[in-house]
């Protein structure tokens, strides 16, 4: 099993929101596919898938903060 | 930043938005280490992520019989109008080669433009928790950038004529009520896009 976190992005910066999912939970991700994107101030970025295997769980939909740290989804391999 | 610089003059956002996406997939890529596009917009809306349609107060019809097209884009920021006489830079830059750090990037990118303005006798200033810049609480700058894989795309934009203003009447620009000014209004002369866009260049090399 494979926590997706949310890494340090920069100084400062506590939190950002999701506000978007590439993949569904059941579906195949592999390793470094856009795996989902959020939003911090005027700007978006993407998180990479950080392993292979299927998306079990999405923890924090869209639209809701997430903290630099937190876990946002679980990849099974 | 070292970069190549694309001017690609007054051209439709939908035109420069794939080749916005080209240049950035060379620097994915690692044949282009940066790049710097200069342009201009045909008017247009764009939406930022999560932003909120009810903020284009302009009619469907209107907009239609105007030709402004409406497009829901990568970047961060709510709802915004661009059109000529706006100078627009999207640097694609690798942040990797520069600091991973978002908000970092987004002060300095206010930084160029404040720094442009005092070439020009103009004190742009930032307003606490909100990016962009101001003169008087008027706003002269918009950004809005998407960051993937810690390159950076979309970016800064400008208002530097006087004539280009009305059209933010037809949206809440970044969901605010924000009074809006261009730079020829603030010192009260012409000014050249192609004059500006070199101290712009400038500016940029010293991210």
């Amino acid at each position: 099993m494979t926590k997706v976190v949310l890494p340090e992005l920069g100084a400062g910066i506590e939190k950002a929101t999701i506000s978007y999912w590439f993949f569904n939970p059941g579906e195949k991700v592999n390793e470094k596919d856009d795996l989902v994107e959020l939003v911090t101030d005027k700007a978006t970025f993407n998180l990479p898938s950080p392993a292979t295997g299927i998306l079990t769980e999405i923890l924090i939909p869209v639209g809701e903060p997430a903290h630099v740290g937190e876990t946002l989804a679980i990849i099974e391999e | 930043m070292e970069f190549k610089l694309f001017e690609l003059g007054l051209i439709e956002f939908e035109q420069a938005w794939r080749f916005q996406k080209a240049v950035f997939a060379q620097v994915k890529e690692g044949s282009l280490a940066s790049a710097l596009i200069l342009c201009q917009h045909y008017p247009v809306i764009t939406l930022g992520r999560l932003s909120d349609k009810r903020n284009i107060l302009a009619s469907q019809d209107e907009l239609k019989a105007k030709g402004v097209g409406i497009f829901q884009i990568e970047r961060g920021g709510d709802v915004t109008y661009h059109g000529p006489g706006q100078l627009i830079a999207y640097p694609v830059f690798n942040l990797q080669l520069f600091k991973k750090d978002i908000h970092l990037f987004l002060r300095r990118l206010e930084e160029v433009a404040i720094d442009l303005l005092s070439d020009f006798g103009v004190t742009g200033l930032r307003e606490p928790g909100l990016t962009g810049v101001w003169v008087h609480k008027s706003k002269i700058a918009s950004i809005g950038i998407a960051i993937k894989n810690w390159i950076n795309f979309h970016g800064l934009s400008i208002n530097i004529k006087k004539d280009d203003l009305s059209g933010f009447r037809m949206v809440k620009p970044c969901g605010m009520d924000i009074e809006m000014t261009s730079l020829e209004v603030e010192t009260g002369r012409d000014i050249g896009i192609e004059t500006i866009k070199e101290n712009l260049i400038t500016k940029f090399k010293g991210i």
